[in-house]
């Protein structure tokens, strides 16, 4: 990936206030380069204010796990009582439950949903004409800027048990089924919405790396006689490879958090024995049940768990040879 | 190259347009349904794309006031208020942080940048806005979810890549750095801004996290936890503190609710869309 950062022209002196021009800005003492660049940092201030409070504080609050929380007796003086937590939660078999039922959505997207947007990115680059391709980027896009509340209420009344499928199936003959109650297939009814929602959406990322694929490679294997499916192989696979490695390892690292919002949606209609995952176990533990501490637990083992998937998959795609997410970050 | 064959093309083209159909079916027939009497409903199984006697019964249901209404207010102002409060903290600090040479912005831009990889996890998440005293305010709708550390990337990015001449010469002319900001940079990034400005429009509109987190008291809540209740557990509208007389079909009613929620961004869409066909943030993604 080329980062977008180019070279800047060289820092030019920016006026000093105090007067001492000719210094290089580097030398200026703290207190004077923070006067100079005053209102950057104040302009840069609510949104520092906002990252601290709202990302980095509530990091605090993961002492809870280690304590036993009472609301109304605080954070400070709730008394400490070791990994207690931790033994409760891996003793409650529905902690395992939404394990599995987390690891079978994610695997489940993984295979499914991941190659979705890269098959439809090469469709729509295949396209010759402006036009349609514009149309149907413009139309697979929109799903996306749709909220879950509504995506669920529309896939319940095309499948749900009185909804068109169902319906339809009954007037040709088959038996109803109802697939938005139907725990045996909800890891398959849930990438099914991510599929409608984000699909096309996907495509954005694979679509810009396509765009910087070399043409002069297409037409040297041309010349060499390669045909459009090995240019396909040859060419353009290698070409998005890097950010396919980079999603993959993304992908990997919140391989235990599913859309909680969907899941939450749609937790009742299927029953907690399949659709329970660790997010909603959280949020059904900790604020509706007060469980606090259990919850906080479950949140820690789960930030843990996936920082330590982000940087071992980086890692092994640095072993690969690939660039890995760190690098453009730093920039 | 060559050109496609004649089945390579007509493959392609269904495929295209079977995935758009996909895409378009169901907000024809959630509006179709919405227009429809008790007789189509039940003749069309539940789905009704092309209503046979269109009829607006179910909006004037929804919009006599009561719950709906009140909760499309409540959206229309977190909406409107939060997207203004997301991108006046947005744009302040991706220009701060668009001069390498600031001092402590290379700092600051690492403690945004890592939020990317980390979430705050909802339990945290909780007692930090219920420290904060906002549990049941409006606030806790907007706050929490302020700035995206993705479209401050977005937005700095592009800022630093205008023509750095332009503000060289207007410093020359002794211009400040907020004169800078609102004379030069903004007019240049109308853009890329409403780009940004939709995604947190989106985001407020559909916000359904926040609101179930934090809001308890149901006169308070934004539309999209209304429309949770009614449509998707079943609730009556008159349990919800709505019309007590109902004289449209319930899906109808339900399927309006759910085009009220639509259509805003159903307008907006066209607008925008065009950037990211053209690819107004390929760049920033890709730094």
């Amino acid at each position: 990936m080329t980062t977008s950062s180019q070279p800047r022209a060289a820092v030019t002196p920016r006026r000093v206030p105090t007067g001492t021009a000719g210094a290089a800005p580097r030398k200026l003492p703290l207190r004077r380069r923070i006067r100079r660049d005053r209102v950057m940092l104040l302009l840069t201030l609510p949104g520092l204010v906002y990252f601290l409070v709202f990302h980095y504080a509530p990091l605090i609050g993961y002492v809870v796990a280690f304590k036993d929380y009472q609301p109304y007796v605080g954070f400070i003086d709730s008394p400490w009582i070791g990994l207690a937590n931790f033994e409760l939660v891996f003793g409650d078999s529905r902690f395992w439950t939404s394990v599995v039922n987390t690891l079978k959505i994610t695997l489940t997207q993984l295979v499914l949903f991941f190659p979705a947007p890269i098959a439809l990115a090469l469709l729509l680059n295949s396209v010759v004409s402006d036009k349609v391709r514009r149309f149907v980027q413009s139309v697979v896009y929109l799903p996306h800027f749709i909220g879950w509340v509504i995506i669920v209420s529309i896939f319940q009344q095309i499948l749900g048990g009185a909804g068109a499928l169902p319906n339809l199936l009954e007037s040709v003959g088959l038996p109803r089924v109802d697939v938005m109650t139907n725990p045996d297939t909800f890891p398959l009814l849930v990438t099914l919405q991510v599929l409608w929602k984000d699909a096309g959406w996907g495509t954005i990322i694979f679509l810009a790396a396509l765009l910087s694929i070399n043409q002069e490679l297409y037409e040297a294997a041309a010349m060499d006689g390669a045909g459009r499916w090995r240019r396909l192989w040859h060419v353009t696979l290698p070409g998005i490879t890097p950010i396919i490695v980079l999603l993959l390892i993304l992908n990997l690292g919140s391989i235990l958090s599913v859309g909680f919002e969907q899941i939450l949606l749609q937790r009742d209609a299927v029953g907690a024995e399949s659709a329970e995952v660790l997010d909603t176990y959280v949020y059904y533990n900790g604020i509706q049940d007060g469980q606090w501490g259990p919850a906080a637990a479950v949140g820690l083992i789960k930030a843990i768990v996936g920082a330590a998937l982000v940087l071992g998959a980086n890692k092994v795609a640095h072993l690969l040879g690939h660039e890995g997410v760190y690098r453009g970050a730093a920039k | 190259m060559e050109r496609p064959s004649k089945a390579g093309l007509a493959v392609k083209g269904a495929i295209l347009l079977g995935v758009s159909l996909l895409v378009i079916y169901p907000f024809v027939g959630v509006i179709g349904t919405s227009l429809s009497t008790e007789t189509d409903i039940a003749k069309a199984g539940g789905f009704v794309l092309l209503p046979s006697a269109p009829r607006l019964d179910a909006y004037r249901a929804i919009f006599e006031g009561g719950t709906v209404t009140r909760a499309l207010l409540v959206s229309v102002l977190v909406t409107g208020i939060g997207t203004l409060a997301s991108l006046a903290a947005t744009i302040g600090m991706a220009y701060g942080l668009s001069r390498r040479e600031v001092t402590g912005s290379r700092a600051i831009l690492v403690v945004a940048l890592f939020t990317m990889l980390f979430n705050p996890g909802i339990i945290a998440g909780f007692l930090t806005v219920q420290q904060l005293g906002l549990l049941n305010t409006f606030a806790a709708l907007v706050l929490p979810s302020l700035v995206s550390a993705f479209n401050l990337v977005v937005l700095r990015s592009f800022f630093m890549n205008l023509p750095n001449e332009l503000m060289e010469s207007a410093r020359m002319d002794g211009a400040g750095d907020l004169r800078i900001l609102v004379r030069i940079v903004l007019p240049l990034s109308k853009a890329v801004i409403a780009v940004i400005a939709l995604f947190y429009a989106v985001a407020y509109w559909n916000a359904f996290f926040n609101a179930l987190l934090y809001l308890d008291d149901t006169e308070k809540w934004p539309l999209p936890m209304i429309l949770r209740m009614f449509v998707l557990q079943g609730r009556t509208l008159e349990s919800l503190g709505g019309a007590a007389e109902a004289p449209a079909p319930v899906q109808a009613i339900q399927m309006a609710v759910l085009v009220v929620a639509v259509v805003p961004i159903l307008i907006v869409y066209p607008f925008l869309q065009r950037y990211f066909t053209k690819g107004v943030l390929t760049g920033a993604i890709k730094g």
